[in-house]
């Protein structure tokens, strides 16, 4: 059984100039120990899916339709109150800047074994030898008496140490990762996504590593989805979506990433820009940027079909209107 | 370089020595009581490169290597604490203090990282652009200007009639245009541009750069690319220079620099990154992190992580030589270890 389902999930935004609707149709499965990839543009709506799982939408952004059930239990329509527990205990997050999920006030013991304490029934000296554990685990040096510091006192690869340790501390099944590495430098990145990626294998814990870097997804995930314009384009088995796409999304996108093996004198590039969400145009949202559109794509919007060994939203691989792609 | 022609001209950009040093001590009144030192901090120690015309040198490194503070200088944002800044044969630092600066300036122009932060939002498009050239009294007003800022967007691939609208009316990679077009307004010979395309998303990075290039095509432009991407500077640069703690490691024509990089540190960079279409192959994480620039390691400043350090690297400093056409500070190539 999938440890998460989306089904069909609608987040959107009420305004006084009308509902923006900022995820659309969104369906995603998570197994158990599965790392699962989200990437796209800036405003392609991956933070949102993770925000709207582990229920921190921000208001007055809501679900508007759909479900969201880890271990087939609906958590999108749970009371603060109970989202609270699950937060954490079952659902751990990591987020972008690791400076600003840390309380500056505390030290890092302290929050780590506020967390520990909060769903786990240990003791105040059981929860401090956990976090130490933790940290550890975790690849801080000397963590014993780094325990007792403050997160200023740490360098910004440490930190999202620190907050991976946190993510972990009450054994979640899922941890939903939202950039985790962006802010930091590339000899750092591969540090962490090493240690995000093989300390989560060891305990099973599912992730879902949301990014913009595709070379973070080739080396880390299981399956990737690539997001457009608050809907899912493509979702498959990442070495498929990476080397053979199936959406000429994904495939323009592959193509504009300068690629530190091959050279060439022009970069490929996908004229214009994603459209804002109070104008996605009518159709398939990519139809005007896309060199294949054609008149069904500019009238009727493609849902997920099979393509090849990928899940692709393209008129181009519809069975049955045999056009070939 | 090809090598194709040979030019005996002198290379249009020369830093020799370039250095930066920035007070950070703690105010007097600590100094005083506390009894705490004055703190210094070498943000560049010694920079030396050339750029020939039309060419594209690249600078990369981790935050805080300084990259950007090498960028400022060359636009003469800061003074520098020693060395200088020789552009077509002129003492630049020399000249930005006399009349004939303001001159010079109008050559040397540069585009900032956050194109949400380096445009004004009060003002529009047509006031932004027309700033360089008013300011440079290269074109005082009317129509002759609103025409030169219609011809300058068109440059960069947005339309005339932009010029009426405001920042905040332009995606990210749209406004990195107009920074661009701002920066092209006084026609300038070299632009120093400090990760342009960094905040952008990857297609609009695309746009941007190849922007750049048919700029430098048909402008005969000449580049300082400040980059943390490799993959970007892969594609850009003739030459790449790498730097770290303040200093440059290597500095090689781009073939030689990603197909035998030489320093230790290159070499770590280019594992770091991700190889996109070996999909599941995980990296050669590197182990441990840039040291305090306030206090470096005395010899080489690489060498707390460098995997080919022995004792001659923790005590000496490594000079900066070259090797087959290629300049590399480090021990361990010298001797012929690596």
């Amino acid at each position: 059984m999938s440890l998460l389902q989306i089904k069909n999930l609608v987040v959107e935004f009420p305004g006084r100039r009308g509902t923006l609707r900022a995820l659309d149709d969104i369906s995603i499965d998570i197994a158990p120990g599965e790392i699962l990839g989200v990437v796209g543009e800036s405003g392609a709506g991956k933070s949102l899916t993770g925000a709207a799982i582990i229920g921190l939408l921000e208001p007055p952004g809501r679900v508007a339709g759909g479900q969201i059930l880890l271990e087939g239990e609906r958590i999108d329509n749970l009371p603060h109150e109970r989202m609270r527990h699950i937060r954490g205990r079952k659902i751990g997050a990591i987020f972008q800047d690791p400076l600003t999920s840390l309380n500056p006030l505390y030290t890092i013991g302290r929050q780590l074994v506020e967390t520990i304490q909060a769903h786990l029934p240990v003791t105040a000296q059981e929860a401090r030898l956990r976090a130490i554990e933790l940290l550890n685990d975790t690849g801080i040096p000397a963590a014993a008496q780094r325990i007792d510091h403050y997160p200023h006192q740490f360098s910004g690869g440490m930190r999202q140490r620190v907050v991976i340790a946190l993510a972990l501390a009450a054994e979640p099944k899922l941890i939903v990762a939202d950039e985790p590495t962006t802010a930091l430098d590339v000899s750092i990145q591969a540090q962490i996504i090493t240690l995000l990626k093989n300390i989560c294998r060891q305990r099973g814990a599912a992730v879902m590593l949301i990014t913009h870097d595709m070379g973070v997804i080739a080396e880390t995930c299981d399956r990737v989805a690539v997001m457009y314009a608050g809907r899912i384009a493509e979702i498959g088995p990442v070495h498929q979506v990476i080397n053979h796409p199936s959406h000429p999304y994904t495939a323009g996108l592959m193509a504009a990433i300068p690629d530190i093996t091959v050279e060439r004198e022009r970069l490929y590039q996908i004229d214009g820009a994603m459209p804002r969400l109070n104008a996605i145009p009518q159709g398939c949202a990519f139809n005007p940027r896309c060199p294949k559109a054609f008149d069904r794509c500019r009238q009727d919007r493609p849902d997920l079909m099979p393509a090849g060994a990928t899940r692709a939203a393209c008129w181009l691989h519809d069975a049955h209107a045999g056009v070939a792609a | 370089m090809s090598g194709t022609e040979k030019k005996v001209e002198a290379p249009l950009v020369q830093a020799h020595d370039l250095a930066k040093t920035f007070d950070v001590s703690p105010p007097w009144l600590n100094r005083v009581l506390e009894r705490k030192p004055r703190l210094l901090l070498k943000a560049v120690d010694g920079v030396s490169f050339e750029i020939e015309k039309g060419k594209t040198l690249a600078l990369v490194g981790e935050s805080g290597c300084g990259k950007s503070t090498v960028a400022r200088l060359l636009v003469g944002l800061y003074e520098p604490t020693r060395g200088g800044l020789n552009f077509d044969g002129q003492d630049a630092h020399a000249v930005f203090k006399t009349p004939a600066g303001r001159q010079l300036r109008s050559r040397i122009q540069m585009i900032f990282q956050d194109p949400y932060a380096s445009l004004n939002p009060r003002w529009t498009i047509e006031d932004i652009i027309a700033e360089p050239l008013r300011e440079h009294g290269i074109l005082e007003g009317g129509a002759a200007l609103k025409e030169r800022v219609g011809e300058l967007l068109k440059s960069v691939g947005l339309s005339p009639l932009d010029m009426a609208k405001y920042p905040h009316q332009f995606s990210g990679g749209q406004r990195q245009r107009i920074s661009i077009a701002r920066a092209l307004a006084t026609e300038p010979e070299f632009l120093v541009c400090d990760e342009p395309t960094s905040a952008l998303d990857v297609s609009v990075q695309a746009q941007v750069l190849n922007i750049m290039k048919d700029l430098q095509r048909t402008r005969g432009l000449t580049y300082l690319f400040i980059s943390h991407n490799l993959a970007v500077v892969r594609h850009v640069s003739d030459q790449v220079g790498v730097m770290y703690l303040g200093r440059l490691v290597e500095l090689a024509d781009k073939h030689s620099l990603f197909d035998r990089p030489r320093h230790p540190y290159t070499r770590m960079l280019l594992d770091a990154i991700p190889k996109m279409h070996d999909t599941g192959r995980a990296r050669t994480p590197v182990s441990g992190e840039v040291p305090n620039p306030l206090n470096p390691p005395g010899g080489c400043t690489f060498h707390p992580r460098c995997p080919h350090a022995d004792a001659r690297c923790r005590s000496e400093r490594p000079e900066f030589l070259q090797f087959e056409g290629v300049r590399v500070a480090c021990h361990a190539v010298e001797e012929g270890r690596i």
